[in-house]
């Protein structure tokens, strides 16, 4: 990165390390940083949504949506996570190649499933193997990402429908009462009321989702930890700057990245429930009022 | 009129057809990443060492392009199967367990040794624990003896455990350690070096057949015009066994 850079082994100190942490390695290092942060602020509110969905499932007055809303909330809640992690994404791309098989393959004859092995022809691959590396990264994420959607939507649905339980019953009698449908009170009604119950809820939620974000590792999927792991690790010569084994100070960094994260995220959810609590019938609202 | 639309036509097809074809002979090569000196992430977090070296050159005599993507070692042969790449190129030996499953180019290093590796010299290696990296052959060797294997899923992690004395010993490709050894000055190699395995290749799958071949042939112009033994010297250095 800086010109004093172009040979290493001449360099000491200072110079030294300022040259190693600039190395196009340590970029793609801080890269993934981004990256994580990036990631979470669309899982989030994917997340949230598969959960909305979820809770309003759990109270639909439709038996078969009420049935599907309470097996998908008990199943996903029952099952470690890292099952699930290591169980979704590939069984949505088993699915996903199995039904582009069916539909562009129909006259293959061999089995699909052989032994171990689940082959599908050649332009059913997803993504196809002629697509470039970028695509297959992508979809590695995409499918992790959906994962997460779908575990942390579960827990969010629990949480959601806890608080749509927890606005007072007497302000939906009150909307009925002046002829809203059950479909008006709800929206007007029960959903803007209900966040203020759920953000502790959903705040804990997040806090768990910031800790999982590693679970990408497992996948395969480069991230902070894949990097922090490959840049600690013991370096001979065969590298420009070698060095023994420092993983400890890179998972260290890890440490304090994710304890800012939580921290930074902490003081938002504190502002957040004090904005929310404003004009509420909670104990905070009341002192909100008075003060 | 009709004859521009029916050339435009007609060179739309053939250039179609020409991306078509360049698409299809795009080799992916799959890759750890993390064994030095055959492969692994240099500092600017791209794949470097004697196997990019090799690849690439090989590439350019089978007259293929190639692209390079890296992948577990434990699942590398899996995903190699089901098609997330085309070739391992991993400094994986060749033998008869892995034959079974996918296909061997003709071997591109000499069948070499593998040595053990330890903190002192007085290791007991008959009884004591030996760390090896995970569906190596040199982890399948220590499992048929009498001592106590420790699986690791990287070769970086091996040496870590036998520095923090979970193990007494590393047993892995003298090539990956003769530099841990010469740099350090912590390191000692203790005991007989083994012969194991029939020399480094490529793996591909069985019904690549054509594939193979390229590379076969590509692989054995580089040895009859000397340039994989002066590419073998560079990286694993002057005593390096050569064709």
């Amino acid at each position: 990165m800086f010109a004093y850079c172009a040979d290493p082994q001449s360099l000491e100190g200072l110079a030294w390390l300022s040259c190693y942490l600039t190395t196009g390695k340590h970029l793609l290092f801080y890269q993934s940083f981004a990256f994580i942060v990036a990631l979470l602020l669309v899982t989030a509110p994917l997340a949230l949504g598969v959960g909305f969905m979820g809770a309003l499932a759990t109270r639909s007055q439709f038996a078969p949506l009420r049935w599907i809303g309470t097996v998908y909330t008990s199943i996903v809640r029952g099952v470690p996570d890292i099952a699930f992690f290591l169980f979704m994404p590939l069984a949505i791309d088993q699915g996903l190649e199995w039904m582009r098989h069916k539909m562009r393959c129909p006259d293959w004859d061999e089995p699909i499933r052989q032994g171990s092995d689940f082959v599908v022809c050649a332009s059913a691959k997803l993504p196809l193997s002629s697509s470039p590396q970028w695509v297959h990264e992508y979809y590695g994420v995409v499918l992790g990402m959906s994962a997460f959607a779908f575990v942390f939507g579960a827990f969010a649905a629990y949480v959601l429908a806890g608080a749509m339980n927890a606005v007072p019953r007497a302000q939906m009698e009150t909307a009925e009462a002046y002829g809203m449908t059950r479909r008006q009170a709800t929206w007007r009604i029960l959903v803007p009321q209900m966040w203020v119950y759920a953000l502790p809820g959903l705040s804990n939620l997040w806090m768990i989702l910031i800790k999982a974000t590693p679970l990408l590792f497992i996948l395969g999927i480069e991230d902070v930890v894949y990097w922090a792991r490959e840049l600690g690790g013991r370096k001979t010569s065969a590298f420009d700057f070698p060095h023994p084994d420092w993983r400890l100070w890179y998972f260290l960094a890890l440490l304090v990245f994710y304890l800012a994260l939580t921290k930074v995220s902490e003081i938002g959810f504190s502002r957040l429930a004090r904005r929310m609590s404003r004009g509420q019938a909670t104990a905070a609202g009341v002192k909100e009022a008075r003060a | 009129m009709k004859k521009l639309i029916l050339s435009t036509a007609a060179l739309a097809l053939t250039a179609g057809l020409a991306t078509a074809e360049s698409h299809a002979t795009t080799v992916r090569l799959g890759t750890e990443g993390a064994y030095p000196p055959f492969n692994f992430i240099d500092d600017n977090g791209e794949i470097a060492g004697f196997e990019r070296e090799l690849g690439d050159e090989l590439c350019v005599r089978a007259e293929v392009t190639c692209e390079w993507v890296t992948n577990d070692w434990d699942s590398i042969i899996p995903n190699l199967v089901s098609g997330n790449y085309d070739v391992i190129i991993a400094g994986m030996s060749i033998t008869d367990e892995r034959d079974e499953v996918i296909d061997f180019t003709q071997n591109y290093t000499p069948p070499s040794n593998s040595a053990y590796v330890a903190l002192s010299e007085d290791v007991d290696l008959e009884n004591g624990i030996i760390a090896a990296q995970t569906a190596t052959i040199q982890a399948a060797h220590v499992a048929e003896g009498s001592a106590t294997l420790i699986e690791f899923a990287t070769p970086d992690e091996t040496i870590a455990a036998m520095k923090n004395g979970e193990a007494d010993a590393v047993f892995a490709d003298k090539d990956y350690l003769k530099p841990f050894v010469e740099e350090t000055g912590e390191f000692y190699f203790v005991g007989e070096d083994v012969p194991l395995g029939g020399g480094v290749g490529m793996g591909l799958r069985e019904s690549d057949t054509e594939l193979k071949e390229k590379f076969n042939a590509a692989i054995t112009s580089m040895k009859e015009d000397g340039t994989l033994n002066t590419m073998i010297t560079k990286w694993f250095g002057d005593d390096a066994q050569t064709y």
